[in-house]
């Protein structure tokens, strides 16, 4: 097991390199750079900020630098954020993002279950209807709907709630964000969970155990391990995605995380920033990837990876 | 169960704010600031964002009174040389540091080598570029040590100019004029902006900063002027999304947020009556046309595009009235100015303006038969797409066939400073000082970086150079209006609107007074019922 964990973690060093190099070549294509601003500068303050930060070196010399940086674990300097490190910004971003995400997903998966396997036990009925419509609704209305609307009601109309702001992690100004970013997550882990655990009520070692006599809520038990191995695979890219920040989540609630700087990175052309981000969230991929891969062989005793 | 849940602990959290709010008499300020500062040091600065940061936490030689005047700051008084080369700066005695440092005309020389130091990497070096040497010192070919700014005594500064800047002053409440502490710069590098090793000389001291969540500064105890300054603490927060932003406000979680969502408009007035504050603004919404490509190289048909666009439709309706009609390049109400110098249809109907660019047109040899094609880039976003589309459907009458071509902001302006193929390209500005040089010098010929419209006339580039050397402000102006009159006359940009400044400002809030510049520096506000 610890084998083939070490063996994947290697494997994904070249995939690192390969997106960084990439994602390194290609925001360079775009047009502009970090000091091309609205008001332009004159020549000779482009080329004394240019000289600054080492970006009048050839783009060759340039990438070096920057893998030479990042294998010590330097990301560079923002260029648009200059008072910071991209070290630092993410720093301090990440732990937010994580947080909101996190517990965000915690909420997706313990709800999602429920309702699915809920609505899985009561096939075609008004039960099942019910939670698959909300659940329809949950997908289709997009979050930057949601959250206008929730902070609409919930801190305009009966004041109960914080518009936005982060409050240093306090559970009130996380109530929103928290839910607006979950109820995607909740109504697709449900349609998933109820898919697959119907699938599985009817599967022949079920039949058997019901047939054995076995009281229902451990033949509901049994199923739903089963049932979950499409959860997880889900599950994984999910997580990568939501504890690396959302962007509209963070606009929309003034919350200091990081998925605003993978937009803003690239919309300001902040080179550093943006590869940052990149790296920090393919880093989540591959571990996230991993885990899934690892919690197959806890929930289906048929895969082993000796 | 679940809802027994969250009454807890929407319980527990309010009693935990009614306490907190009880205990301290603190009087807090809750400031939306738009966007995120790129940086708190004054040398890097570009953005009013920070600017507005910037101006509570030091204090320059000058500052911005209530309503934009310039009234003395460090400075207590000053003289001007007879030739408007030389200004002679006595500071005031009780200038502190945060830290009780007194604040030294060194501290000023050490600035102004600090941002024209090319090593640096100042934006904004330019600004300052009127001061003697500052140009040759920016570009690296001369020692900080030539600069024109020298200590007499601890408390006499000078500052010596390349030529006669009438709008020194004005300049000089620009952001990049603030001091930085020299110790603080010396012994913390780049981070001296970070709370901790910030020391500054304002109304204000930084003890906060968590980027895209808020930055705290607190009332400077030490500052002169502390007596007088109301308000405790202030929380900037930056406010990116502006209908959030609107949210935040009505939910009284904002005492005031400097800008709002343009396309809610008419909620907002009809929800928050003059909680809204729309403000003529030293800015100008234009368009710059190729002069050197044709057909655009043919003044008439400049004139005739421009005569044809309804500029109130544009500014009520399109923008919801949080725009000014324009009918000069220059903004009225700007200082060291008269009244600008306005196209002579301003004041035609519409359908009169429309007949005249249609035989404008066809005197160039446009019409019917042969319909005048014409591209318009702009940045992308819903509001100039909008202009532009409005534009284009006031054009069709003279038989113009318009086609749009968008870009994200960074690629915009890249290829017109690259000075890349446009037939027409949306641009703005917002004056850097309020004077109208700082408008006119966009089109001088040699101005590479702003002339998008590549304009070059000889006639005008030698006003722009007599007013350059003209000391008398109303000697200065005419020569200016003369200046403006054939930009009016040869149309190398298009102005369609003026810029307003729009805020959103609680009732609570006192002091808060309506100006061209849109400043409004928080130890002139207060907080009260």
């Amino acid at each position: 097991m610890l084998r083939y964990v070490l063996r994947r973690l290697l494997g994904a060093l070249p995939t690192l390199l390969v997106i960084v190099t990439v994602a390194f070549f290609l925001i360079r294509v775009a047009p502009g750079g970090p000091f091309n601003l609205e008001r332009p500068l004159p020549p000779q303050i482009m080329e004394n900020l240019l000289a600054y930060y080492q970006l009048d070196q050839p783009l060759w010399r340039q990438y070096f630098n920057y893998i030479g940086g990042l294998l010590t674990g330097d990301l560079g300097p923002s260029y648009v954020y200059r008072d910071f490190t991209v070290d630092q910004l993410l720093r301090q971003g990440l732990p937010v993002s994580i947080q909101l995400g996190g517990t965000a997903l915690l909420l997706a998966i313990g709800v999602g279950t429920a309702l699915g396997t809920f609505a899985a036990l009561r096939q075609n009925r008004a039960g099942d209807v019910g939670v698959m419509t909300v659940a329809m609704v949950g997908i289709t209305i997009p979050n930057f709907v949601m959250a206008p609307v929730l902070t609409l009601i919930f801190a305009i109309w009966l004041g109960w709630l914080p518009a936005g702001g982060w409050g240093e992690g306090a559970l009130i100004n996380k109530l929103l964000p928290v839910f607006t970013l979950a109820l995607p997550q909740i109504a697709v882990i449900a349609r998933l969970t109820r898919g697959s655990m119907i699938e599985v009520l009817r599967a022949d070692h079920v039949r058997t155990a019901r047939a054995n006599g076995l009281p229902p809520r451990v033949v509901t038990l049994r199923a739903l391990r089963g049932a979950l191995l499409p959860v997880v695979s889900y599950l994984g890219p999910a997580a990568a995605a939501l504890l690396t920040g959302s962007v509209v989540i963070e606009t929309i609630f003034g919350i200091p995380g990081i998925g605003r700087y993978f937009v803003q990175g690239a919309l300001n052309r902040d080179y550093t920033l943006v590869m940052g981000t990149v790296v920090t969230i393919a880093l989540f991929i591959v571990v996230f990837n991993l885990l899934v891969d690892l919690l197959y062989a806890v929930l289906d005793p048929k895969v082993r990876y000796d | 169960m679940a809802t027994g849940h969250l009454k807890t602990v929407l319980l527990a959290a309010a009693l935990s704010v009614g306490v907190a709010t009880a205990g301290l008499a603190q009087v807090v300020y809750h400031r939306g600031n738009t966007t995120e500062p790129e940086t708190l040091d004054q040398h890097l600065t570009s953005t009013i964002y920070e600017s507005i940061i910037l101006r509570d936490l030091y204090e320059g030689l000058v500052v911005h009174g209530p309503k934009a005047e310039v009234t003395p700051g460090v400075a207590e008084s000053w003289t001007v040389s007879d030739d408007g080369l030389v200004y002679t700066f006595t500071l005031r005695e009780d200038a502190t540091w945060s830290n009780g440092d007194p604040v030294k005309a060194d501290d000023f020389v050490f600035s102004y080598r600090r941002i024209l130091d090319p090593a640096t990497g100042a934006k904004y070096a330019d600004i300052l570029y009127p001061i003697a040497g500052a140009e040759p010192v920016n570009k690296g070919e001369a020692p900080v040590e030539e600069l024109g700014v020298r200590a007499v005594d601890e408390r006499t500064l000078e500052i010596t100019l390349g030529s006669a800047t009438p709008y020194f002053m004005e300049l000089l409440t620009h952001q990049t004029s603030l001091p930085v502490h020299p110790p603080s710069v010396g012994e913390h590098g780049m981070a001296f902006t970070r709370p901790g090793n910030m020391i500054s000389n304002g109304a204000y001291t930084l003890v906060e900063w968590v980027p895209n969540a808020h930055i705290k500064a607190v009332k400077n105890e030490s500052f002169h002027d502390a007596d007088n300054v109301a308000i405790d603490e202030v929380y900037y927060y930056p406010t990116e999304d502006r209908s959030a932003a609107l949210r935040r406000f009505m939910a009284g979680e904002l005492h005031s947020n400097n800008d709002a969502p343009t396309e809610q408009m008419d909620f907002i007035r009809a929800e928050l009556g003059d909680q809204l504050r729309i403000a003529p603004y030293l800015g100008t919404y234009y368009y710059a046309v190729n002069t050197e490509k044709a057909p655009f190289d043919d003044v008439r048909v400049r004139q005739a595009l421009s005569m044809a666009i309804d500029r109130e439709f544009l500014a009520d309706e399109i923008w919801a009235g949080a725009m000014v009609p324009g009918y000069s390049f220059i903004p009225p109400g700007i200082g060291n100015y008269g009244e600008p110098a306005m196209a002579d249809y301003a004041d035609l109907p519409m359908f009169d303006r429309e007949e005249e660019a249609i035989a404008l047109l066809a005197e160039a040899g446009f019409g019917p038969d042969n319909p005048l094609q014409v591209e318009i880039r702009f940045n992308t976003s819903e509001n100039h797409q909008k202009t532009a589309t409005a534009i284009a459907d006031m054009w069709k009458p003279l038989g113009v066939q318009t086609t749009f071509f968008n870009t994200d902001l960074k690629t915009h302006y890249a290829h017109l400073r690259d000075r890349g193929d446009i037939d027409i390209a949306r641009a703005g500005w917002i004056g850097d000082y309020s004077d109208p040089q700082n408008f006119l010098f966009m089109v001088e010929s040699d101005n590479l970086g702003f002339n998008y419209a590549r304009y070059a006339n000889p006639e005008y580039d030698a006003l722009m150079d007599e007013a350059a050397v003209t000391t008398d402000l109303e000697e200065r102006a005419q020569i200016l209006l003369e200046a403006e009159k054939i930009f009016m006359r040869d149309l190398p940009f298009i102005p369609l609107m003026y810029y307003g400044s729009i805020n959103l400002v609680s009732p609570e809030l006192q002091g808060w007074e309506d100006n061209i510049q849109n400043v409004h520096a928080t130890r002139w506000l207060s907080l009260g019922n």
